[in-house]
């Protein structure tokens, strides 16, 4: 689960981890009261949405930034009332931009050096990683593809945390001395613990960084949750923002199915996560293009298979819609009854193929070819991927 | 001979009262498997499928001399059942369990780890996946066990419905299967890749290797390294989400694009310079096994 930068920077305050001083406004008048209440002479205003990038993207059909420093009320004001509203494109957003509902006005601060740190859990260690570099604000994969000896990382203990020795290492690497090694110190051992403490599945601050006076701060702040530890997290669930989510994939989840929207115009309803990807690899391999990515799971049943045709076919875009099931405790007669009863309760208007396997195959194959329901039958993985490309293409 | 498990594993299934602990108890049972019981805190006494109930799992590796376990408890009391089965001295683990945090996992594994180099024997398979069957022996987990069938090939999978997929194309080419371990989905797991690659190429029943990997990680890259250095069975290797978009979690916990690494092509790369056969397709895997075979 994602959430917002000012959601973030809270969490940091709460464990006591150094964030500039900031306010949430919803519209021009409380963004220029918020620069008015920080006092000074110099102010940050930041799109709130939860895809990165946005100091180099832009408001669509405006050259209005998603990040910019401001200089009076007036100003903020106005930066904030080109935001508000607006669809903010940046590298992570997809053409369509993502609205902006809130902006962040944040005091300016004494910035000396920019750096970068990040937190995942790392699957070679099995444990949770920090890694530090000297090249702040950057691209961090571009640093990590082209200078990868620049990034330097401490994996941890889950319950030991990080130790102090590695955080004097990684100080020395980053090259900081004195005053700021004690800060850095102090402010690496408080996030690896926020990380542990609230399973985060990515916290990442770039830039980090370090003042005139020598003290680390996060200047921004980026945080993922593990959805499948958020039960134990009440208070966090509250902080999921859903009009940053994809519709779609919203609904998806609402019905326990897993589903990602892609470009193409081929919707795919398969069953496991590896053979709805294969699905999708073998459509393209047949010069297919895939709508989406969609497991409905192992034991799916017909309300589930329904609300899946519904997604896939509020995708306009679709013209051809492949089932791909490979029975194993799912028994195939099930998922031919849920194909049919959903296949009349949505009111299917694109070819439909469907290619079953696995147990009780063939009375599934049986009641689907009785059912006089319009379904385009396949028998095998290349089958199914040659009738539904050639489906698409003749409806399209 | 096979890998794992065979038909002297003493199965039982922690959350057996539960509704898809019992149903597949059931099918493993049907199977032919060795179910001595099931472990259901505050249940114990009692009995299911007329095996009997334990409160702990201890109780039922004395009473029982069960030596493997598969878990279906939820997902926030799933680090703890893992725990419990290796405390009481079971030697093979399959975590059913899709959804269980990564931290959890963090924790189990460093303790599994350490009571491994202090020289106890324990393995666990998973979580997030469909367990480990040796055809016509023994079937811990939740895949149909009709497609499977006795025979030389070694299969290991990061996938479910997928390694069915693979089973199918190799019992339909004649190609029986001496053991199929589904690993799991998640990016912290118990057993991995170059684990059962390890076990294959030891195995007298074995004489060659299906691998499926997906997108996600360096798992694959890894076992390519392996296979190179230490394996001299034929392998072919299938690869799954050579389409999926970067940044976008495809189902698995595990199966993401991030920071531009665990692409499809890059593990594929590393798998052709191991000198290992590829499926193009995933209609091809029985196929590229067989090609593997004639080399």
């Amino acid at each position: 689960m994602k959430i917002h930068e000012y959601q973030a920077k809270q969490l940091f305050r709460e464990a006591g981890i150094p964030v500039p001083e900031g306010i949430v406004a919803h519209s021009a008048e409380e963004a220029a009261a918020a620069f008015r209440q920080l006092g000074g002479s110099l102010a940050v205003v930041k799109a709130q949405i939860h895809a990165g990038g946005r100091g180099k993207g832009s408001i669509k059909g405006t050259e209005q930034r998603g990040v910019e420093l401001v200089r009076s009320a007036e100003d903020a004001a106005r930066v904030a009332g080109a935001l508000l509203g607006g669809d903010l494109v940046t590298i992570q957003t997809g053409p369509g931009g993502q609205t902006v509902n809130k902006v962040l006005v944040e005091a300016g601060c004494d910035i000396a050096r920019e750096l970068y740190l990040g937190i995942v859990v790392d699957r070679g260690f099995g444990k949770p990683v920090l890694m530090v570099s000297t090249e702040g604000g950057m691209d961090i994969e571009k640093v990590a593809a082209e200078t990868p000896e620049l990034i330097h990382t401490a994996p941890f203990d889950a319950d030991a945390g990080l130790q102090p020795y590695q955080c004097r290492t990684l100080a020395k690497k980053l090259g900081l001395e004195g005053a700021a090694v004690r800060s850095a110190t102090k402010f690496m051992t408080a996030i690896c613990k926020l990380f542990v403490e609230t399973d985060c599945s990515l916290a990442e601050i770039n830039p980090l960084v370090v003042t005139g006076a020598g003290e680390l701060m996060a200047l921004d702040a980026k945080i993922n949750f593990d959805e499948n530890a958020l039960f134990r997290h009440p208070a966090l669930i509250e902080l999921r923002d859903k009009a940053e989510e994809d519709p779609n994939e919203l609904r998806a989840g609402e019905a326990g199915l897993s589903y990602v929207q892609l470009e193409g115009n081929i919707g795919c309803l398969v069953n496991g996560a590896g053979l709805a990807m294969s699905t999708m690899d073998i459509v393209k391999l047949h010069g297919g293009q895939p709508a989406n990515f969609l497991d409905v799971g192992g034991g799916a049943n017909k309300d589930q298979v329904t609300e899946a045709f519904r997604i896939l076919l509020g995708d306009k875009n679709v013209k051809a819609v492949l089932v791909n099931i490979f029975g194993g405790i799912m028994q195939c007669t099930t998922i031919a009854n849920a194909v049919l009863a959903a296949y009349k309760e949505v009111g299917f208007n694109v070819p439909l193929v469907v290619r079953l396997e696995g147990t009780e195959v063939e009375e599934g194959r049986k009641i689907l070819a009785e059912s006089g329901v319009d379904i385009i039958s396949a028998e095998g993985l290349t089958d199914a991927a040659q009738k539904v490309v050639a489906a698409a293409i003749a409806a399209a | 001979m096979s890998i794992l498990v065979d038909k002297n594993t003493r199965l039982i299934c922690q959350g057996i009262t539960g509704k898809a602990g019992e149903f597949h108890s059931r099918n493993c049972l049907e199977y032919g498997t060795q179910l001595v019981g099931g472990v259901t805190p505050g249940k114990g006494g009692q009995t299911v499928l007329d095996r009997p109930i334990f409160d702990t799992v201890e109780e039922a590796v004395q009473q029982q001399g069960a030596n493997a376990t598969m878990i279906f408890v939820p997902p926030p009391f799933t680090a703890d059942a893992i725990l419990e089965a290796a405390d009481a001295g079971i030697e093979i683990i399959c975590a059913i369990t899709e959804g269980v945090p990564v931290l959890d996992m963090v924790r189990v594994k460093r303790e599994l780890d350490a009571r491994v180099a202090a020289g106890q024997k324990v393995r666990l398979v998973g979580p997030n996946c469909p367990g480990v069957i040796t055809p016509e022996e023994c079937k811990i987990g939740i895949m149909p066990g009709y497609i499977h069938k006795k025979g030389p090939i070694g299969l290991v999978s990061r996938s479910g419905t997928l390694t069915y997929e693979g089973v199918w194309q190799l019992t339909s080419l004649g190609l029986g299967q001496s053991t199929c371990v589904g690993i799991g989905g998640d990016p912290i797991n118990g057993t991995n890749f170059i684990d059962c690659l390890e076990l294959f190429q030891a195995d007298g029943a074995t004489e060659a290797i299906l691998m499926m990997g997906e997108i996600g990680g360096t798992a694959e890259e890894e076992a390519a390294a392996y296979i190179k250095q230490h394996v001299t069975k034929p392998v072919a290797a299938f690869i799954a989400g050579r389409t999926a978009p970067p940044g976008k979690r495809m189902g698995h916990a595990g199966a993401i694009i991030s920071g531009g690494k665990g692409t499809a092509d890059d593990k594929i790369a590393a798998l052709q310079d191991a000198g290992i056969e590829i499926a193009e397709s995933p209609a091809d895997m029985g196929a590229a096994l067989k090609r593997a075979l004639k080399r």
